[in-house]
């Protein structure tokens, strides 16, 4: 059966979709993709759909699931590369996708990405501080 | 034997007379537009005209214009008429190119042919058939200015739509008239291309020029910036005049997810600093 990659770049996941997603394939793809995380304890999902051009409300669904769901897990989506007639098409379904962030290319979604690591991390040390200060 | 000539026969023997005297009354018409036809043209234009008809009532056959006999009358009558409703003839003039013929051919008949019956019925034939022609001529010509009104409306689309670069990575789209479904389209998804192409990450989009906004209208905007933030890019409306303002918060709209910013200045000046570009005056070096 076919599966889509998940690939491991550093704190982050990379997904390439470059078949048009079928439901069962989209079903899959949630699924490994919410394991991933866990496994790897990512800090951002970049999903690249520029090779998709048939959407539905279903693709729809599940993008903004696999949002939410990583943003449980403690992870940032990023969605990128939407074609036109795509980011149309969800539109007239209704779909605005609010809680899904998005960027143009890989390139752009990869600077989001580390730019909100940046600042996780800075969080992360003044609240390690505040401990600090607190213990003593 | 002079009763029994045709109506064929009678016009083909005074073809040359017939061509001038219809010439005649075509340039004694006052609404002639010379500016828009030559006389040389009308002439090769009418004379040609003339041939086809002669050859298309060869058989006297005058009833059914839908025959195969005016198959090729009635292709050239449309293509003189779109070709006159293109040049911006009135549908008066249009229309006077063939009931003057109408004229010219009775004058012909009347004079060929003896027998007053045979004249009448003659006459009635001719009648109907140049009156059938006539039907012809106006429908093509109103179908030839609807090409002409189509082809205006498609135009004023294309022009009034443009996604400018104004810098790199801010495309600015001024929209100007109003916006409807078709157009939002059209907006939404040149802009859209435009961001793929330029690989842009904040789009202006400038309705200083939209007359109204109504809830429709609200919603195309909406759905427009919506569109673009799934692309990756950021989208600022900018110039919402304070009628328009007070409109869209009666009309109850939340733009309270949109980007707004009072001009166009604004906006960019805005887009700069989210993409920490800065515009300094220079420094005088002289001066210092």
């Amino acid at each position: 059966m076919e599966k889509i990659p998940i690939l491991k770049m550093g704190d982050f996941l990379l997904v390439t979709v470059q078949i048009d997603l079928y439901d069962r394939l989209a079903l899959n793809l949630e699924a490994d993709l919410v394991n991933m995380i866990n496994k790897h304890q990512a800090k951002g999902v970049l999903i690249d759909i520029s090779a998709v051009n048939i959407v539905d409300s279903f693709m729809g669904r599940i993008l903004s699931n696999i949002a939410q769901m990583s943003k449980i897990l403690d992870a940032l989506t990023v969605v990128v590369g939407m074609q036109p007639a795509v980011a149309i098409t969800l539109i007239e379904l209704g779909l605005p996708m609010t809680g899904v962030r998005t960027a143009l290319n890989v390139e752009k979604g990869m600077e989001l990405l580390k730019r909100n690591l940046i600042l996780y991390r800075e969080e992360e040390e003044t609240t390690s501080t505040d401990e600090d200060d607190s213990a003593e | 034997m002079a009763a029994k000539i045709t109506v064929h026969q009678a016009l083909n023997k005074n073809v040359k007379k017939l061509l001038e005297d219809w010439l005649t009354q075509q340039m004694q018409d006052e609404g002639l537009r010379e500016d828009l036809i030559s006389n040389e043209e009308l002439r090769s234009e009418s004379d040609e005209f003339l041939k086809t008809f002669l050859t298309a009532i060869k058989d006297d056959y005058l009833e059914d214009t839908n025959s195969s006999n005016f198959d090729k009358l009635n292709e050239m009558l449309a293509g003189i008429s779109i070709n006159r409703a293109r040049h911006g003839f009135s549908p008066r003039e249009t229309g006077y190119y063939i009931f003057s013929l109408k004229q010219s051919i009775f004058k012909t008949l009347e004079k060929e042919i003896t027998d007053l019956k045979k004249l009448y019925t003659e006459i009635m034939r001719v009648n109907k058939l140049i009156d059938s022609l006539a039907t012809v001529t106006f429908e093509t010509f109103i179908r030839g200015r609807e090409e002409v009104i189509i082809r205006q409306t498609n135009e004023i689309s294309d022009i009034s739509t443009p996604v400018i670069q104004v810098w790199d990575n801010i495309l600015a789209l001024p929209i100007i008239g109003t916006l409807d479904s078709s157009r939002t389209q059209i907006v939404m998804e040149s802009l859209l291309m435009k961001i793929v192409e330029t690989e842009s990450t904040i789009a202006i989009l400038d309705i200083s020029g939209v007359p109204a906004v109504d809830s429709l209208v609200a919603q195309h905007l909406i759905k427009t910036v919506s569109a673009t933030r799934l692309m990756g890019a950021e989208c600022i409306i900018s110039g919402i005049r304070p009628e328009i303002a007070q409109t869209i918060v009666h009309l109850g709209i939340d733009l309270s997810g949109i980007n707004t910013k009072a001009s166009l200045s604004h906006a960019l000046r805005f887009a700069f600093q989210t993409l920490r570009l800065e515009v300094r005056k220079k420094t005088d070096k002289t001066a210092s």
